[in-house]
């Protein structure tokens, strides 16, 4: 059983994104997704200013085993990304949740809305 | 659902995340492959490679046979126990397998890879008809190698008194029968070690043993990590059909002596020589963070194209390496194509680690 915790949205391409007070949205990888990619020992960031739709590739993580890309929850412009990963990619295992790997300033905040909560990324992992 | 070692329940239970692998059901890691690799280097590891095949030749001609069907010659194995790594060709010179051949008190063991059991064992046997010989594949043995450093000293704790004083007057590349155990100084890690061969229903409690005596049970992510480091080569990536032990670094197990010694694909080989072998396979290593692939485009500059046969993040080097086939004049540096960008690499010796330690 992985931790899902129940205040984040997920995507089911296994992002995890959360809403920010100042209506940033922050960007991760699951505990089952980094359990499913096993050790991570690259991140490849996209660009500070870069705009993607939501669903659009903006990143790679790469462990291991493979290379996999990761995908814009909701549309917007990339306002930071966490350079620490370059040093620590393996902060993607052991801290998924407290590891974020991008942040959007969202172009519409209600797709948001459209992510599965806890209990329905729970149930789309089939756990 | 595919084969089964005779660990498969021993894996699940130690929370093994398990892969197809050659149509096996096999452990890829129990947690961290990178803290495998790392536990392997620097103390040891316990690997069920019972998916590989066993295969015994004996009969009166068992010797020219294998002279015949392999491109290194067993009769330079001088006594009992000795064994050497060879590759089994086709008649154009292209690899059919690689394996090792040990010489027993009967004829020869081979062991051959996984994936390709079934295509080896006819291979063997239609290539052995006009000897007087007999091919027998042994599936009811498992494999449990265990490797590292301090592989040997803790194995002898654990085991028979005779088999102990064995386990410590084996040199490398050697491989004894004790009781209905074969213990070899052999492996694919790069590490000292041994790999064991043993009844199938003595496996999990001997398995047993040595997990319980702290050795790290490590997965086929970390052997292979292991192995691309130490620049050994993956049978169905580094080397196949298509290309001959010549491009794949392994000249060096090809016996030209003796010149009257024929053998399946020497013709072919010389072939290539007198018109001038074209590829090599070497190292690479990425100076830049990334991850090198197989099958990602290798460019050297003025010379030509070539590709990534293998490539992985290194745990030992901390960055990535590979093993790419290359046109012959490549020098020391080269491009890598990732995602649409170029990355200088260095091109080096396909050793990248043995025994601990940083070659490159």
């Amino acid at each position: 059983m992985s931790n899902i915790p129940a205040e984040l949205r997920f995507a089911e391409s296994h992002e995890w994104a959360r809403l920010e007070a100042d209506g940033t949205v922050t960007v991760g990888i699951s505990d089952h997704a980094q359990e499913a990619l096993g050790d991570v020992v690259f991140v490849e960031l996209a660009e500070v200013g870069k705009v993607f739709a939501a669903g659009d590739a903006a990143g790679v993580v790469e462990s291991v085993k493979a290379a996999s890309d990761i995908y814009a929850p909701v549309s917007g412009e990339v306002i930071a990304v966490n350079e620490a990963l370059a040093d620590s990619p393996e902060s993607l295992n052991d801290s998924p949740y407290e590891s974020w790997i991008f942040k959007l300033k969202p172009t519409n905040a209600a797709e948001l809305d459209k992510l599965l909560d806890a209990a329905g990324y729970k149930a789309a992992i089939g756990e | 659902m595919g084969q089964r070692t005779p660990l498969y329940d021993w894996h699940l239970a130690l929370g093994a995340k398990m892969v197809d692998f050659g149509g096996w059901d096999m452990p890829l890691h129990y947690g961290s492959q990178v803290e495998e690799h790392h536990q392997v280097r620097a103390d040891c590891g316990v690997f069920d490679v019972s998916h590989m095949t066993v295969i015994d030749v004996d009969g009166p001609a068992a010797t020219r046979c294998l002279q015949y069907l392999l491109a290194n010659d067993v009769a330079r194995l001088g006594s009992t126990g000795k064994a050497l790594y060879s590759t089994l060709l086709n008649e154009q010179g292209g690899v059919v397998d690689d394996l090792i051949v040990y010489r027993t008190e009967a004829g020869y063991r081979l062991v051959a890879n996984a994936a390709t059991r079934a295509k080896v064992v006819a291979w063997l046997q239609a290539h052995s008809a006009g000897y007087e010989v007999n091919v027998t594949p042994r599936p009811e043995l498992a494999i449990i190698a265990i490797q590292g450093p301090r592989a040997r000293d803790k194995v002898a704790e654990l085991v028979s008194w005779s088999r102990a004083a064995l386990i410590r007057e084996l040199q490398p590349f050697e491989g004894v029968a004790e009781g209905d155990w074969f213990i070899a100084r052999t492996g694919y890690t790069g590490e000292d070690g041994l790999e064991i061969i043993l009844p199938a229903e003595q496996a999990p409690v001997f398995f047993n043993d040595l997990v319980g005596a702290g050795i790290a049970p490590s997965g086929l992510g970390a052997r292979d990590t292991l192995r691309l480091e130490a620049g050994m080569n993956l049978y169905g990536q580094d080397i196949d059909e298509q290309h001959t032990p010549q491009t794949s670094n392994l000249g060096w197990c090809i016996a030209w002596q003796p010149a009257e010694r024929e053998f399946i694909g020497r013709s072919a080989l010389l072939n290539e020589i007198e018109h001038g072998v074209q590829e090599k396979l070497v190292g690479l290593v990425l100076e830049e963070r990334g991850v090198l692939r197989a099958h990602q485009v290798v460019r050297v500059a003025g010379i030509g194209e070539g590709e990534i046969t293998s490539g992985s993040f290194s745990p030992t080097l901390s960055k990535s390496i590979a093993l790419a086939r290359v046109p012959m004049a490549t020098g020391e540096r080269a491009e890598v194509e990732i995602r649409g960008k170029w990355y200088p690499v260095r091109v080096v010796k396909p050793t990248f680690v043995r025994h601990g330690k940083i070659l490159i």
